[in-house]
């Protein structure tokens, strides 16, 4: 019972898919001349715009990375007069500033056609509730969902995060066929409802994504909510969510083709791998307007899948396994270990050595940042030492956007680094 | 200046909250071969300052500071009290009577009478207080 929300572009193989993307890679390099930083480059690499004749000359343009990006903030990669912005969501950045995103009415419309054709591929319709479970401010989990959701007319409850108990009695009440969260979130869920003994008999789909999750988790998420659950893939440089979903198969993820050209690089050395082959997954999207890019290293690592899926729907990318960089997923929100280096410099009472311990209790990822404390700063009394915990924990808090909890070290106590850094130690197991 | 005799040098370390850290104090000061009159550690999330009086806080500053530790001067006030029932109601009342707000205090109860050790916000009005009640405040040199 294949389920199409736009069957002939989903479906869309061989030289007309080609021929579209092609199309699309030329518009898209039309736009970017607009673009200060894509005008220098092309130049610098020596690519005129009529250079790009087929799929394959991409490789002659040079990558993107996300640093690229934070050196523009705020708006030195919008290609369209911020008057045709119609709306801006930031992202983590690798250091102080957050990476800023924009949208056109154009592309909140096509993103929201790929946030309609996810949810009709795992089975939704009109007559279904779905409870958007995640944050609905500058994280694109929210209103990308909730759009999407409303466009393929399905009944959408923005619920966003917190207070499990009233998240379950509106699953029960409100009869929720749906959930989109992380997966961590969800387990919570679970064992939240276990303890109340309620189950949730309308529920049978979840859609899980922004931290990387094992099948075996799957496992356990499906036995205990009673779901099918699906792998939810996206970036908000990207859009957001949407960028590619499993469908019913759950063998892969379907990565929209005519939106988003796929490479996988060696991260290294920068070489362009064959499928079945794991490296960097690198995306140009065909569609963005306000802010197209050319080549965009994602960091997530993945591979591209060959087999023909079942559902008739072509690319496929393998679940991501990891990163190429150093970037954490904390309770689904991307933290730079270089963010917190960043926040520590700007506070004279604390040295700037950190490390960072990150371990999930009760399914929710902590993160635990040690600091040591500054002699030059040190009176002697407990309470400034309290408050100057307090401090660093807010201000870790106003720039990661999550609470961390902060432990003041004696001074010198702290591994100093010679060559590469090795602040962080993940103690989570897989999920 | 009257008041400079009755003030104290305790020395406040910083420490971690975790195991052998008060005996990598202890250590450092039984090296110098400085006594410890009197101590408390004051406890937060995750770590402590540990207070102390000692006959040699310049020395004891200097040793625990060359090994690593965080360590500041804070002035203090030593109270004497009565060591019978009654004798801390005693030296509170004046203090509380004279709007003295206490930050923190411990004592100790030595051979000849108890000792509460005071740390005020004003050790000023604190000290005109305890001698105009009756106290008997310690001068420093009895300690260092």
């Amino acid at each position: 019972m294949a389920m199409f929300w736009n069957e002939k572009i989903e479906t869309l193989k061989g030289k007309d898919l080609e021929r579209l993307q092609l199309k699309r890679l030329k518009l898209t390099l039309s736009r970017v001349e607009s673009v200060g930083f894509y005008r220098q480059q092309l130049k610098q690499a020596g690519i005129r715009t009529g250079d790009i004749k087929t799929l394959d000359d991409i490789r002659k343009i040079p990558f993107t990375r996300k640093q690229d990006l934070r050196n523009g903030y705020p708006f030195g990669f919008i290609a369209v007069p911020l008057s045709k912005v119609a709306r801006i969501h930031t992202t983590s950045g690798t250091t102080g500033k957050p990476t800023v995103v924009g949208y056109t009415r154009g592309d909140l419309e096509s993103w929201a056609e790929l946030i309609a054709r996810n949810l009709t591929m795992v089975g939704l319709r009109e007559g279904d509730i779905f409870q958007n479970m995640v944050n609905y401010g500058m994280f694109t989990g929210g209103l990308g969902f909730h759009y999407g959701a409303e466009k393929a007319g399905i009944t959408v409850i923005p619920s966003a995060t917190g207070n499990t108990r009233r998240q379950i009695e509106m699953i029960r009440d409100f009869g929720v066929t749906a959930v989109h969260c992380t997966p961590s979130y969800a387990l919570h869920l679970a064992e939240v409802a276990e303890d109340l003994g309620v189950d949730l008999p309308t529920l049978r789909i979840g859609m899980f994504g922004a931290e990387p999750w094992s099948d075996a988790m799957r496992g356990e998420l499906e036995a205990r909510l009673g779901i099918t659950a699906y792998d939810s893939y996206g970036l908000s440089e990207l859009y957001g969510p949407g960028v590619a979903f499993e469908c019913h198969e759950r063998d892969g993820l379907h990565i929209w083709h005519d939106s988003y050209l796929v490479e996988i690089i060696d991260p290294a050395t920068g070489e362009v791998l064959g499928p079945e082959e794991q490296g960097e997954l690198v995306v140009t999207p065909l569609v963005k307007e306000a802010m197209p890019l050319l080549r965009y290293r994602t960091g997530d690592i993945t591979m591209l899948l060959s087999d023909e899926c079942p559902c008739g729907r072509a690319e496929k990318i393998a679940r991501i396994t990891g990163r190429s960089d150093d970037m954490l997923v904390i309770r689904g929100i991307n933290v730079f270990p270089s963010q917190i280096e960043h926040v520590l410099l700007r506070i004279p009472e604390v040295g700037n050595q950190f490390m960072v311990y990150v371990d999930r209790i009760n399914h929710l990822d902590e993160m635990t940042i040690e600091v040591e404390t500054n002699r030059a700063h040190f009176s002697g009394e407990l309470s400034d030492l309290s408050r100057i915990q307090k401090k660093v924990v807010k201000e870790l808090r106003d720039t990661l956007e999550l609470r961390t909890s902060v432990k003041l070290v004696e001074p010198g106590s702290l591994p100093r680094f010679e060559g590469k850094a090795k602040r962080v130690i993940d103690r989570r197991e897989t999920i | 200046m009257e008041r400079e005799k009755f003030i104290i040098r305790q020395i406040s370390v910083f420490s971690e909250n975790k195991p052998g850290r008060l005996a990598a104090i202890a250590k450092a000061l039984q090296e110098e071969e400085i006594n410890i009159l009197a101590f408390s550690i004051a406890e937060a999330d995750g770590f402590g300052v540990v207070r102390a009086l000692v006959d040699k806080p310049r020395k004891a500053y200097e040793k625990l500071s060359g090994i690593g530790f965080n360590v500041a001067f804070t002035d203090v006030i030593a109270v004497q009290m009565k060591d019978i029932p009654g004798g801390l109601y005693e030296i509170a009342r004046i203090l509380g009577e004279g709007m003295i707000n206490i930050e923190y205090c411990y004592a100790y109860s030595g051979k000849d009478a108890a000792v509460l050790i005071l740390r005020v916000d004003d050790v000023d009005a604190a000290i005109s207080t305890i001698m105009k009640g009756g106290g008997t405040l310690l001068e420093s040199s009895l300690f260092q």
